[in-house]
Order: C-alpha cells, then sequence, then structure tokens
C-alpha cells in the first residue's frame, strides 16, 4: 500500500477528521471515558501495590520497572480503542447488513479502508495517562532519554502485533457473522499483558509467548527499554509482527473469497 | 406467579440455546479470575511476604488456596454476572417496552427470567471449562462439602439479587439519559477492583480492606466464593455480617430503583404509551 503515500495520507486524514468531527456529538462520554480510564489505572497500581508491599516483586522487575510495563499496557490500550475497536467493531456490521459490497467496490484496498476508517478519540486520556506514568517510571529506574528512542520501535511493531490480532478476529466475521463476543474474548486474554510475563507460571508464559503473543505487546518491549539484549528482542518482534501480517493478510484475503455479499 | 416466572424460564432458555455459540465465548470472555490466579499463585509460591523473610505482609493464603479462591471467583461471576441495563436501555430506545408494559406482571420479571434462562444456557459450557481446569491443575482439585455448596449457591443468588438491584437502579436512568449504560460503566471500576477480582480482600492492606467492606461490591463476589471454598462457615460471625450488610444494600437499592421506575415510567414516551 506504499505505492501512492500521499494519496494515502490525504484519504487518512480524510477519515479521521469526519470521524472526529462525528464523535464530537458525544462530549459527555470522553469526559466518562476519562474518569473511565484514570480509574483502570488507579485500580492497577493498587493491585500491583498489594503485591510489592508484601516484599515480592515479579522475577526481575523493581517497582517502578513494572510500572513501565503498565505504563506500556495502557498506552497501548489507548490506542487500541483510539484506532483499533472503532474500526473493527464495524467490520462485524459491514457483514451483517451486507454493506461490505461498498467497501470492496471502492478503488481503494479494502483492508485498509476497514482498518483506518474510523478513529475516536476516547482513547486519548489513556494515552496521556500512559505517558505521564512511563515519564515518571522511567525517571525512577532511571532510564536514559536514548531508551525512549529505542523503544519506539518494538512499540510500533507491538502495535502491528495488537492491529494483526484483531483483525484476524475480525475476519472470522465472514463465516460466523456474529463474533463481537470473540474480539472481547481476545481483549480479556490481552489483559495479561497488564504484567511483565514472570509473573506468571511457566505454562501461561508458554501460552502467551507461543500461541497468543501478549508477551510481545508489553513485556519485550520493556525489556528493549530497559536495554536488556535490546537488538535481539528488537530483531524477534520484528520477525513476529511481519510473519503475523502476512499471515493476517492472506487470511483476509482468503476469507474474502468466502464472502457472499447480501445481493448475491 | 411461580409458574409464569418459571414459564418465563423455561422459554428464555430456549430463545437463548439459539444464541449458544454467543454464550459460551462470554464464558471465555470471564479468563480474569484465571490470569490472577496465575500471578497469585507465582507470588505466594516465591517464598516472599512475611514469613518468608521478606520484611512485608504475609500472604493470606496458600498457593493451592489462591487457586481454590479464583476458582471460586470464576464459579461466582458465572452465576452473578448482570446485563440487563444493555437490553433495558434498547428496549427504551426502540419503544420495545411498551409489549412488555401490556403484560399483566411487572417488566422486572421478564429481565430477572432472562439472566436465568441464560445462565441455563451456559452451564454445560461452564461445567467443561471448569472440568478441563481441574485436568489441567489437579492439584486444586478438592471436595467442598455438601453445606458449602448449598449455603454458597444460595449465596452465589443473593449476591445476584444484589447486583441485580443495583443494575436496575442505574437501567432507570435510561428514562432520563438514553446512554445510561456509559454512566453505569463506572460502577464497574470499583466492582472491579474492590470485590476480590484481582486479590483477595484478606490481601489487602487494612484500611483499604474495611473501606471495601462498607461498600456491596466485596459481597458479590469475594464473599460468596470464600463461603463455596470454606473459608467462611455457618458457624462463622462474618456469614451474619455479610448478610445484614446486603439486606440493608439491597433494600435501599430495592426502594431506590421502585422510585426511579415510577418517575421514569411517566417520562416513558415509547409508541403505545
Amino acid at each position: 500500500m506504499g505505492i501512492f503515500p500521499r494519496r494515502i495520507l490525504r484519504i487518512m486524514s480524510a477519515f479521521w477528521f469526519t470521524s472526529l468531527a462525528a464523535e464530537m456529538e458525544y462530549r459527555v462520554n470522553f469526559l466518562v471515558a476519562a474518569i473511565n480510564s484514570l480509574g483502570q489505572l488507579a485500580g492497577t497500581l493498587f493491585t500491583l501495590n498489594i503485591l510489592y508491599r508484601k516484599g515480592y516483586h515479579f522475577a526481575g522487575w523493581s517497582w517502578h520497572e513494572a510500572l513501565l510495563v503498565v505504563g506500556l499496557f495502557t498506552l497501548l490500550d489507548g490506542m487500541a480503542s483510539t484506532l483499533l475497536s472503532p474500526n473493527l467493531s464495524r467490520i462485524v456490521q459491514h457483514v451483517q447488513n451486507g454493506t461490505l459490497d461498498f467497501i470492496l467496490l471502492k478503488p481503494l484496498d479494502p483492508q485498509f479502508q476497514l482498518s483506518t476508517r474510523n478513529m475516536s478519540p476516547w482513547g486519548f486520556p489513556n494515552v496521556v495517562f500512559a505517558l505521564v506514568l512511563l515519564v515518571y517510571a522511567g525517571m525512577q529506574v532511571p532510564l536514559p532519554a536514548a531508551a525512549y528512542a529505542l523503544g519506539i520501535i518494538p512499540m510500533i511493531l507491538s502495535g502491528i502485533i495488537l492491529y494483526t490480532l484483531w483483525f484476524a478476529v475480525a475476519t472470522t466475521t465472514i463465516w460466523f457473522t456474529k463474533v463481537w463476543n470473540a474480539t472481547e474474548v481476545l481483549r480479556s486474554f490481552l489483559e495479561a499483558g497488564k504484567y511483565p510475563m514472570s509473573a506468571y507460571p511457566v505454562a501461561y508464559q508458554f501460552f502467551f509467548t507461543f500461541i497468543l503473543p501478549v508477551a510481545f505487546l508489553t513485556t519485550v518491549p520493556a525489556e528493549v527499554m530497559r536495554g536488556q539484549h535490546s537488538a535481539a528482542f528488537i530483531l524477534i518482534e520484528a520477525a513476529v509482527a511481519l510473519t503475523l501480517f502476512v499471515v493476517t493478510r492472506c487470511f483476509w484475503k482468503f476469507a474474502l473469497r468466502s464472502y457472499t455479499s447480501a445481493s448475491s | 406467579m411461580l409458574k409464569k416466572l418459571r414459564i418465563l424460564t423455561v422459554t428464555q432458555h430456549a430463545l437463548m440455546l439459539a444464541y449458544r455459540a454467543e454464550i459460551y465465548l462470554w464464558v471465555l470472555a470471564h479468563v480474569m479470575p484465571f490470569l490472577m490466579m496465575g500471578v497469585w499463585v507465582t507470588a505466594s509460591r516465591s517464598g516472599a511476604g512475611g514469613a518468608g523473610g521478606g520484611g512485608g505482609m504475609a500472604f493470606a493464603l496458600t498457593p493451592v488456596d489462591y487457586a481454590r479462591y479464583f476458582v471460586c471467583v470464576f464459579i461466582v461471576r458465572q452465576f452473578s454476572t448482570v446485563w440487563m441495563i444493555h437490553e433495558f436501555e434498547w428496549h427504551i430506545v426502540e419503544g420495545r417496552l411498551s409489549y412488555f408494559l401490556l403484560r399483566p406482571m411487572n417488566p422486572l420479571w421478564n429481565y430477572v427470567t432472562a439472566h436465568l434462562g441464560e445462565q441455563l444456557a451456559r452451564f454445560p459450557f461452564f461445567i467443561m471449562v471448569l472440568a478441563f481446569f481441574f485436568i489441567l491443575y489437579p492439584q486444586a482439585r478438592w471436595m467442598p462439602s455438601a453445606s458449602a455448596i448449598l449455603l454458597g449457591f444460595f449465596t452465589i443468588y443473593v449476591a445476584f439479587a444484589l447486583r441485580f438491584a443495583l443494575q436496575y437502579c442505574f437501567a432507570m436512568l435510561t428514562f432520563w439519559f438514553e446512554r445510561a449504560s456509559a454512566i453505569e460503566q463506572l460502577s464497574f471500576l470499583p466492582y472491579v477492583f474492590l470485590s476480590g477480582l484481582l486479590a483477595p480482600l484478606a490481601d489487602f492492606p487494612e484500611p483499604a480492606r474495611r473501606i471495601a467492606e462498607l461498600t456491596p461490591f466485596p459481597y458479590v463476589l469475594s464473599f460468596p466464593a470464600q463461603i463455596l471454598m470454606g473459608q467462611i462457615t455457618a458457624s462463622s460471625p462474618q456469614l451474619y455480617q455479610g448478610f445484614a450488610v446486603i439486606a440493608a444494600w439491597f433494600a435501599g437499592l430495592c426502594l431506590v430503583g421502585q422510585f426511579l421506575w415510577r418517575r421514569g415510567l411517566r417520562r416513558y414516551s415509547g409508541q403505545g404509551a
């Protein structure tokens, strides 16, 4: 999709501008979302504190390093509710109402259209709180400024991994029609990323690394920021992200072949 | 009345069976207790905490008991989840409440039986998940006494009634604001963090535990779970204390709910009303 980058950029800015304008109709919801994400964050820190005040710490993670993971999780969560969930929840609607036809007819890659059409500002509070937490935790660890620059790479890769997981689940709509609940299942499993992987028993770690790659979403970027085997971690994560992206793309193409539109 | 309720539950169950796959996915979406089980079992095995010499407070339970506690939390949640506000909102916005108002009984019962029917529909899958867990983690197996099961399930339904009453009050706000579920979502926050879903209340710092115990939230989750695992029995004073708090909250919420329902109904202007 990089053939017409300028055209792509223009389309994306038009998409986002219109959806922002539409969402501004619901300003009270934005306030609720802000209170909600602040509460979520406070509660997560409270729970983490219960564990740490016992003198326990996740193997290899100090309090402030664990906060780093919470911050990265909150950041991803905010990005997901801004960019992913408003789009991917709509795929379900498109298939149910047969409006997917309109998208397929447009002279633009359907996966691109479906994935970027909407954006909602409800994730912004999470992003802001996450950045505050990341800066605070980073200063306490302490992390050099270069760590943040280095951390941006695996964070982008995490974003890609998260996107492919959601998109793959949403793609199954084409066969099962009602998969809204399946994305909820995915969401609830992703919650595991709130804590570094060493918080879990080995069996969980295996599952969250090889079956559902939650480990790559938050733990690996945090490891990179801490400067532990950064290069190796980035390479592995890039390989995972690329593989998942290609697989999801093929899966989507394959699914489209079984799509029987409303009118055919 | 009981006969009517039974028939309604049976029909709702039949209705729900049509959406089996979706309901089964809901069961899976409640994976949180199992995640936290992993965290707490790992933590308590590490030997940190008071006795192990970490300097902090000791862990309240042994690793196996943590596993059992979170399984009980999972069970309680399966039977006490309330979602009536979403349906109610939809009924108000689309004017469907009018049909229920025509029936010779309070529409409330329609929602109650829908929940019971849904619980019946998810039951087989719930048992499968539970069996699967005990096969994977045989050390956590235990046989609760008959009295723990009886008392536990009684308490689960008391908890269900309390959560239902709480959500009912929020749902009544739909008469004034169309998106009452957004407001209700805020009550989900204290539920998640104070109910014992993420950590047993015994592990809370003392002041936090005191505050949590004044709210209704621990009584809808951690209280029935502790009864089910046999930590609270018929002879413990906590049992009666717990029921007293639940009764007080329930009575208060019923009054508020009934008041809002009467007031709200006057404002209702769906088709045919």
